[in-house]
């Protein structure tokens, strides 16, 4: 039985003269698991929107939104209130910001049961508390007079979805639920998921950008690309025989194969002993709080062509210790050699002629790119350091050369940073790196800000890059597919310590520790694409 | 992703490029900086064309209002020769008036001096008088003076001086003060921030005390203080300004110049190897520079406005030079008698106010990045 | 929450020390002095008075004695106003320049809110653009071109209300002075509490709140507490600006406040009253600032770390 059904759903921005969705047609029955998968700008968060009517100003919807018989697009904004919140939820991506920072969670949760309930004051809160147990916060009755400053980002997606849960819909929509949280976060949330729309027998439209997640959560998959379906269908059949170019071509993002074994004599390239990085703690009034410690007593060998990966969650530290290799950590201690210089010993003057032979790659391609320079101008910047007699157009020549290196039109080296694409942008920083023939670079999660296609494309440039090149990588992911096809060795870090370290297939095929187990379980490597 | 030809033409554009683009693109930006340009052109060489100094005191038309007519009129000429005949010991007889001057003929009952004819080019009211003929005693003169031609297209102050050229003069002083000041303020700002948060740590923390500490003070109060007890000289009304204006700006500086610091590219370019010099010119400098200039922008008319705040309580510029706070005190001392004494200059001021601000704001967003 | 208040009122007395003492040789250091009449007194009246006013001891004896009684809360007797102590003087300034600055206050309140909350709700109408434009004029045209203006327009042209005077505070010498006062302020408040709504309408928890379909009532409470925030903390720099504000228009309107006051000392060099009147408005400012955070920490629970 249909319980939600999308017929030629269109969104156009007319100002902008863009069209956002095209003619979209979607069922839903009741109890049912609906994967929507698209990357971004396929239109996929634009749907749960649309369904709403929570689509901004501009935005002009045609077509046909019918839930449980109620034509949605024709309603007035009281009548489409009753419907809100009440018999359909909906949790948003951002659990950072989606809660209001001004009001107790206690008082967010009771705010539908009040509408929609008729619930007074004493009897929301007791039902309010119920739900937070449903959800799974531990000592719920403190919690509800929490902040949502006060609570972690898993916390606070389980109080958004504690909302959307508190009229007791027949659908929840969830808009990439957990895509700003960590790998074992990412489970809970996702396994909580399951488990209350088998017990509240919730029709669920889940929305997201990763294919893994589908395969583990939905009953039928549809896939969108630029505004429209391009295929839809049971979610083990799809995977199976995906018949659309565009599902296969998503399908194959997930980054494949494995990193060619380095030679065992291959020359050492970095070596460090006992690095630390700590912060001074904060200084109350009476007392110093102590120091804290990013990263306590890492051991590395790098050697030429070897690429170890740093795996971790946020706040591991996994940043802190690729800074502060590169000696880009004013916090560091701990013996770090290059070759054969002793970096520790250096002070800044004294490193700069040695910075030519190890090289950042960020995370933020927008961020790590000058909006003032041209792309051209960003990408030769070190040649001015470590090659000051080159000429303007020789330098301009080496940066067009680097251009075509990381697979980027030369011609396009006189844009600005702002006129190119994610993907573009990182390949941009990566050519900056590279014009200078490092030996080291420190890749610091330069995929996570990107699309799963851009991710593999992004991956084999990396691949080819250190092959050319004999590079040494330290590859920094929270992303466990990624970090296997990249990486020789895994290095497992948690609250700045070493939990485990071990050649990448053996540690992802058989955890010693169980927090990686964790890791490996949440990340669910072979849940895609190695069974299709 | 291929760029249309638009497309292109934006993808290679700076970002001073696309804000100069936009700005022009704005016809309201358009507007306020030509009307700007006027206010300073016609301050800057309206004074030479107006064709009155801005201190003569026209002592035959105190307090006229604004009007496109000649001065005298033809009714004014017979009292003015009878004021001037009086203070000549002379009697004027046979008056004919014509368009542009007047005949007439000096009768005394002693010979009169040739000399008292000077007292036709000293009046308000004529030019210098030729002797066209004497009688044989020299009891009568023959006379024709020309009329003067004045206009006062803005009127007169109470003491008969021409309210445009005061006006005009008035402009060159409150806008260069303005522009001035601003520099001042600009230079301290600047280093002081730059310094704060580029040394960062302890010297930056006691740095910005300081400026919290200064900030807190009623300032304008000291300002006041300042110029009244140490006289009122345009240079310590610099120096006031100066000091009250410098702080927003160090403070702007130093936000910036930390959260640049923090930037990946800071770090990129230190990964490079470039010196902290390097860095500091390639990339916190250009950086910063849209936030201060957009920020200077809007620090012009609020200077102009102390300067005349200031001097509209007397405590500003003094006689004869004049600024438009003056101008306006004046005005609004004389309200009921001559309103366009307040008018004239109010207007001037709240024009180039109001242009000042909206051009500083337009530049402001079209100066933004994330825009 | 209270250590944190006493904390505060601690960092403000070394603020307080900096102007007192600035202010101090600043007054001292300047040519004149209080007893400089046109004609000039008899060298014994004025050594008499001198010494009276104890302005014959060493400046550093005096800078002393006026910490040690300020430290009281004397503030001393006036030297241009006969027979009057400062404290007096405040005692019939105050009333007039907090009824003034009190009610304009107000009505930027008021007003300020009301128009930002409207052209937020009615973004990019013809109502906004009005809002935003007036709100331009408001701010760029000086309280001492309104003021007269007002005057022309109200007082001289149609009679409606007097061109200034106190009388006793009657409504209608309240309404030009007050307007006068408020324009700018109103202009701020406006744009603040638009901006700071816009910000929230922006925010995803607003689409949160707004997918929960909850009624327009509990969707102004949530949009009313994120926009208060800018406008509260505004309120410090809002008492500074109708403190200079209120210069103007007391000359203007010739009405007997602290202002006023503080522009005669300064002119008749009646050291006790500026030094009071800076003293006065220094605590005014401090105060004011801390009840802006401390309102801003009861609005926004991530600003009550008081640490």
């Amino acid at each position: 039985m249909t319980l939600l059904q999308l017929r030629g759903l269109t969104v156009r921005y007319p100002e902008a003269g863009v069209t956002a969705l095209d003619g979209l047609d979607l069922d839903l029955a009741r109890g049912e698991t609906l994967a929507l998968v698209g990357e971004s700008g396929s239109g996929k968060s634009q749907v749960a929107l649309a369904i709403l009517g929570l689509l901004p100003s501009p935005a002009r919807v045609s077509g046909s939104v019918r839930f449980d018989g109620t034509e949605l697009t024709a309603l007035d904004r009281p009548a489409l209130d009753r419907i809100r919140g009440a018999r359909i939820g909906l949790v948003f991506q951002e659990p950072m910001t989606a809660l209001d920072p001004l009001f107790t969670i206690g008082h967010q949760i009771a705010l539908p049961l009040r509408a929609h309930q008729g619930m007074g004051r004493r009897q929301a809160a007791a039902r309010a508390r119920e739900l937070l147990d449903l959800v799974g916060i531990r000592d719920a009755a403190a919690r509800l007079s929490a902040y949502p400053h006060e609570l972690s980002g898993g916390e606070r997606q389980r109080v958004m979805i504690a909302m959307a849960l508190a009229g007791e819909p027949d659908l929840l929509i969830a808009d990439e639920p957990t895509t700003a949280l960590d790998v074992t976060v990412q489970a809970q949330i996702l396994a909580l998921l399951a488990d209350l729309k088998r017990r509240l027998g919730l029709a669920l439209l889940f929305i997201t950008h990763d294919l893994r997640l589908v395969r583990r959560i939905a009953d039928r998959t549809a896939v969108l690309r630029a505004g429209r379906l391009v295929e839809t269908g049971p979610t083990g059949a799809l995977f199976r025989n995906p018949r659309a170019p565009e599902t296969r071509d998503l399908l194959a993002a997930e980054p494949a194969g494995r990193k060619a074994p380095v030679a065992a004599e291959a020359p050492v390239v970095l070596e460090a002993r006992g690095v630390s990085v700590g912060y001074p703690g904060r200084r109350r009034l009476l007392r110093a709080e102590p120091p804290r410690l990013a990263v306590c007593g890492i051991d590395l060998t790098l050697r030429a062509g070897q690429t170890i990966g740093v795996v971790g969650e946020s706040g591991s530290g996994k940043s802190s210790l690729g800074r502060a290799l590169i000696r880009l950590e004013p916090a560091a201690h701990g013996l770090v050699r290059f070759e054969d210089r002793d970096l520790t010993a250096l002070d800044r003057a004294a490193l700069r002629p040695l910075r030519r032979g190890f090289q950042p790659v960020f995370q933020d391609p927008m961020g790590s790119l000058s909006p003032r320079l041209t792309a051209g101008e960003i990408v030769a910047e070190g040649l001015r350091v470590h090659a000051p007699h080159l000429a303007a157009a020789e330098r301009d020549a080496r940066a067009a050369e680097a251009f075509a290196e990381v697979r980027l039109d030369p011609s396009w080296r006189h844009r600005f940073p702002h006129a190119f694409s994610g993907g573009q942008r990182q390949r941009i920083a990566i050519a900056r790196a590279m014009i200078l023939r490092p030996r080291l670079v420190v890749l610091d999660e330069p995929t996570s800000a990107l699309d799963r296609t851009v991710q593999r494309d992004i991956v084999a440039l990396l691949r080819d890059l250190q092959a050319a090149h004999g590079l040494a990588y330290l590859f920094i992911s929270h992303d466990l597919a990624v970090v296997r096809a990249l990486a020789d060795t895994v290095l497992v870090l948690r609250a700045g310590r070493e939990v485990e370290r071990g050649p990448t297939d053996a540690v992802l095929a058989r955890p010693r520790e169980a927090y990686t187990r964790d890791l490996v379980a949440a990340a669910d490597l072979d849940g895609g694409l190695a069974q299709a | 992703m291929s760029p249309s030809p638009s497309g292109l033409a934006f993808a290679e554009a700076s970002l001073l490029a696309r804000a100069r683009r936009r700005l022009l693109g704005d016809g309201l930006a358009r507007a306020c900086a030509a009307l700007l340009a006027v206010v300073a052109l016609a301050c800057l060489l309206g004074p030479f064309v107006t064709g009155h100094p801005y201190d003569r005191l026209y002592y035959d038309y105190p307090g006229v209002p604004p009007s496109l007519a000649l001065y005298p009129k033809p009714e004014a000429v017979g009292p003015a020769l009878d004021r001037l005949a009086l203070r000549m010991r002379v009697r004027a007889e046979d008056v004919a008036v014509t368009g542009e001057a007047v005949r007439l003929t000096l009768a005394s009952d002693r010979p009169i001096d040739d000399r008292v004819l000077t007292f036709f080019s000293r009046s308000d009211t004529f030019g210098e008088a030729r002797l066209l003929g004497r009688s044989e005693d020299g009891r009568r003169l023959t006379v024709e003076a020309p009329l003067r031609a004045l206009r006062f297209l803005a009127g007169t102050d109470a003491l008969g001086r021409d309210l445009l050229t005061r006006t005009l003069t008035a402009g060159r002083l409150s806008l260069a003060l303005g522009l001035m000041a601003t520099a001042v303020a600009l230079g301290i700002g600047v280093v002081y921030g730059a310094l704060a948060g580029t040394l960062g740590g302890r010297v930056d923390a006691a740095m910005m005390r300081l400026v919290d500490i200064l900030y807190s003070l009623p300032f304008v109060f000291f300002v006041i203080m300042l110029v009244v007890f140490f006289g009122r000289s345009v240079a310590l009304i610099f120096v006031a300004v100066g000091a009250v204006e410098w702080l927003d700006m160090a403070r702007i500086v130093r936000a910036e110049a930390q959260a640049i610091r923090r930037r990946d590219y800071v770090r990129a370019a230190e990964a490079l190897g470039l010196s902290t010099g390097a860095i500091l010119r390639r990339h916190v400098v250009p950086n910063l520079l849209g936030p201060v200039v957009a920020f200077a922008a809007l620090m012009v008319p609020r200077v102009i406005l102390l300067e005349s705040f200031l001097s509209f309580l007397g405590l500003g510029v003094q006689e004869p030079a004049t600024s438009w706070g003056v101008l306006i005190a004046d005005g609004a001392r004389s309200l009921e008698t001559a309103p366009w004494m307040l008018i004239v200059p109010a207007s001037f001021l709240v024009a180039s106010l109001l242009a000042l601000t909206l051009l500083g704001e337009r530049l402001r967003d079209a100066l933004d990045v994330r825009g | 929450m209270i250590p944190y208040v006493l904390r505060r009122l601690a960092q403000a007395v070394p603020t307080l020390f900096i102007v007192v003492t600035l202010s101090f040789f600043l007054v001292r250091l300047a040519p004149g002095g209080p007893f400089d009449l046109e004609r000039p007194l008899p060298a014994a009246a004025m050594e008499n008075l001198r010494r009276v006013y104890g302005l014959d001891q060493p400046l550093l004896v005096q800078y002393g004695r006026y910490l040690a009684a300020l430290a009281r809360g004397d503030l001393g007797p006036s030297f241009s106003v006969r027979d009057l102590s400062v404290a007096e003087l405040f005692a019939r300034g105050l009333p007039v320049s907090m009824t003034l600055g009190g009610l304009a206050l107000l009505v930027s309140l008021v007003l300020g809110t009301l128009l930002g909350g409207l052209s937020a709700l009615r973004r990019g109408s013809a109502l906004d653009h009005a809002v935003t434009t007036l709100g331009t004029f408001a701010l760029t045209v000086p309280g001492f071109v309104v003021a007269p203006l007002l005057q022309i327009a109200f007082g001289l042209t149609l009679h409606w209300l007097p061109v200034g005077g106190w009388d006793d505070g009657s409504p209608k010498n309240l309404v030009l002075p007050v307007v006068t006062l408020a324009l700018p302020q109103v202009a701020v408040v406006a744009r603040l509490f638009r901006a700071g709504l816009v910000e929230v309408f922006d925010r995803p928890h607003w689409r949160t709140l707004r997918a929960l379909g909850l009624p327009p009532r509990t969707l102004a409470l949530h949009g009313l507490r994120g926009a208060a925030l800018p406008v509260v903390s505004y309120l410090g720099p809002a008492a500074a600006g109708l403190l200079t504000g209120s210069v103007v228009v007391e000359t203007v309107f010739g009405l007997p406040g602290v202002g006023r006051y503080f522009v005669d000392g300064a002119i008749n060099r009646d050291y006790t009253l500026v030094l009071g009147t800076v003293v006065l408005i220094a605590v005014f400012v401090l105060v004011l600032n801390l009840l802006s955070d401390l309102a801003c920490a009861l609005i926004d629970p991530r600003l009550r770390d008081f640490g």
